[in-house]
């Protein structure tokens, strides 16, 4: 009996037409399938990592900017005889009672004098200044008042102040966000793109390694899809492998940095939580569905230009 | 027709074979014997000229439909062309699975075939483990399965003893006698001088007049 019938039904039981099952066409091994599923497991490690991080960024950037978003500084100016702590109290009672606004809190002028204080020094008379006062403003999450509101307001009661959305640093920090995101994207298709051409030439070697399989196959009658197919199969599978493993590594990886990073994630800059983990899932399926295609691709191509 | 840039290997070529008829086809190594059966097998194209097969044009019918018009040709190929990494069975089986057949329709006829062909044995050996006879004998158990149409075989019978080439001729006739249409490419004069079968020969990839035959043996009588 061969090495291959006592591996398949055990050397006691002889082979009988009844008992024959068809063999895959294709070997079921290859000796470069090592060699393959390291490589696209490392690619399928590094896109892993790729679209971890990019999910990390972009709640780093959601959350900025959601900060910002949800609140405003005025910059109040004394008129007349005003006091600046009395033009701050006014400002923030008008500031309350407008829609959109959940609270508006006058700063203590020691705050202004800490903001300024880098620029001018440790002046001993700096109290002296006609420093303007700040209003903190907190926004309503669902409905914020926007600045042309806020403005209305404060002119209606007759302040003289300056109102800062933080509209300018959205802008930066959205773009800095979608920067991010469409580097992770391009890494990550530029990872796809060298999986697929991993596999496509790995198709090759194993069209040219397997090319009695083909002729066989194609001089019996085969279809050329049907031939191609076993190809497509083939690579999925082994591509579906790489990419479990990679993604695994990668998952692992995921669940060492959150572990060491804490409650903040891995950094403050980059709250990395455990969900981020998830986006691992699909990698083998990608994986798959990449080298199935290149496989296919690469197949057709090659059995197309048999006679 | 011609591989590549090299000379014409088949040229001035015009021979029709009728439905069910049994030839064979001689002539010195490099005559273009086995340039004219993949022609026919659908492996190669002619640089000039045409191939008709079952009534219609092959050399300029789509490549879609070419599979169906293969799998109605059985090949004998010289060098076998047998899968290694599958059994005898699963060699044996190869074109009815490739047609789509379900195994519980065929797996006793293709047993059958290989107890024919003397591989009863061996059913589930690889082909690696064979003898050159054996791997001969499975090359054409898997050419026959499926009852094709034409039937091609190129040197069928050059590693088998005596008693097996007789064995594998009778299979070929009872082949024809169903309505196959057969081509055999031979060196083997003794085969053609008993089998009494018309002869195509070949030199330098042409029809040629075919040297005398040689005088049958006394002691073996015809093969049909």
């Amino acid at each position: 009996m061969s090495d291959r019938g006592m591996s398949e039904r055990g050397m006691s039981e002889t082979f009988t037409p009844q008992n024959w099952r068809p063999a895959p066409f294709l070997p079921e091994r290859d000796e470069r399938d090592g060699s393959l599923i390291f490589v696209v497991a490392v690619l399928c490690f590094l896109a892993c990592l790729t679209a971890m991080g990019v999910i990390a960024a972009n709640r780093a950037a959601a959350g900025w900017t959601g900060q910002l978003t949800g609140e405003a500084t005025v910059i109040v100016r004394p008129r007349g005889g005003e006091t600046p702590d009395a033009a701050a109290a006014r400002a923030a009672e008008a500031l309350a009672g407008t829609a959109g606004v959940s609270e508006a809190r006058a700063l203590e002028a020691s705050k202004a004098y800490d903001l300024i204080r880098p620029w001018l020094g440790d002046v001993s008379d700096l109290e002296d200044l006609p420093v303007p006062r700040l209003v903190a403003v907190t926004l309503d999450g669902r409905h914020p008042a926007d600045a042309a509101a806020l403005k209305a307001a404060l002119a209606k009661q007759g302040v003289d102040a300056t109102v800062d959305d933080h509209s300018i640093w959205i802008k930066d920090i959205r773009r800095a966000g979608g920067v991010v995101q469409a580097l992770g994207v391009t890494i990550f298709l530029l990872i796809a793109a060298a999986a697929a051409a991993v596999v496509a030439f790995a198709t090759r070697a194993g069209l040219a390694a397997r090319r009695d399989v083909v002729e066989v196959l194609h001089l019996a009658g085969a279809e050329d899809g049907f031939i191609a197919r076993l190809f497509q199969v083939r690579f999925a599978r082994v591509a579906g492998l790489a990419g479990l493993i990679g993604a695994g590594g990668a998952a692992a990886l995921g669940v060492g940095l959150r572990i060491a990073g804490g409650g903040g994630g891995l950094t403050p800059a980059l709250p990395f939580a455990w969900t981020d983990i998830l986006a691992v899932i699909p990698c083998p399926l990608i994986a798959a569905a990449v080298a199935a295609a290149a496989a296919q691709f690469t197949a057709t191509r090659l059995i197309r230009d048999m006679p | 027709m011609r591989y590549g840039q090299g000379p014409d290997v088949l040229s001035h070529l015009n021979l029709a074979l009728a439905p069910g008829s049994f030839h064979f086809v001689t002539g010195p190594s490099g005559a273009g014997k086995s340039s004219l059966l993949k022609l026919i097998y659908l492996a190669a194209r002619p640089s000039k000229g045409l191939v008709h097969l079952f009534g219609r044009d092959v050399v300029h019918a789509p490549a879609s439909e070419k599979p169906k018009l293969r799998r109605r040709i059985g090949v004998v190929f010289q060098d076998e062309m047998l899968l290694d990494h599958l059994s005898v069975f699963d060699n044996a089986a190869l074109p009815l699975r490739i047609a789509g057949r379900k195994p519980a329709d065929y797996r006793n006829d293709v047993a059958e075939l290989l107890t024919w062909v003397g591989l009863s044995q061996r059913m589930d050996a690889m082909p690696s483990t064979l003898a050159g006879g054996e791997r001969q004998r499975l090359a054409i158990a898997r050419a026959v399965v499926n009852r094709p149409d034409i039937l091609l075989a190129d040197e069928p019978t050059g590693n088998v003893d005596h008693e097996m080439a007789v064995r594998i001729f009778r299979l070929f006739v009872e082949l024809n006698r169903l309505g196959t249409t057969i081509l055999i490419a031979t060196h083997d004069q003794e085969l053609i001088a008993r089998s009494g079968r018309p002869v195509l020969h070949l030199e330098n990839g042409r029809i040629a007049p075919r040297p005398a035959p040689m005088p049958r043996p006394a002691a073996f009588g015809p093969l049909s």
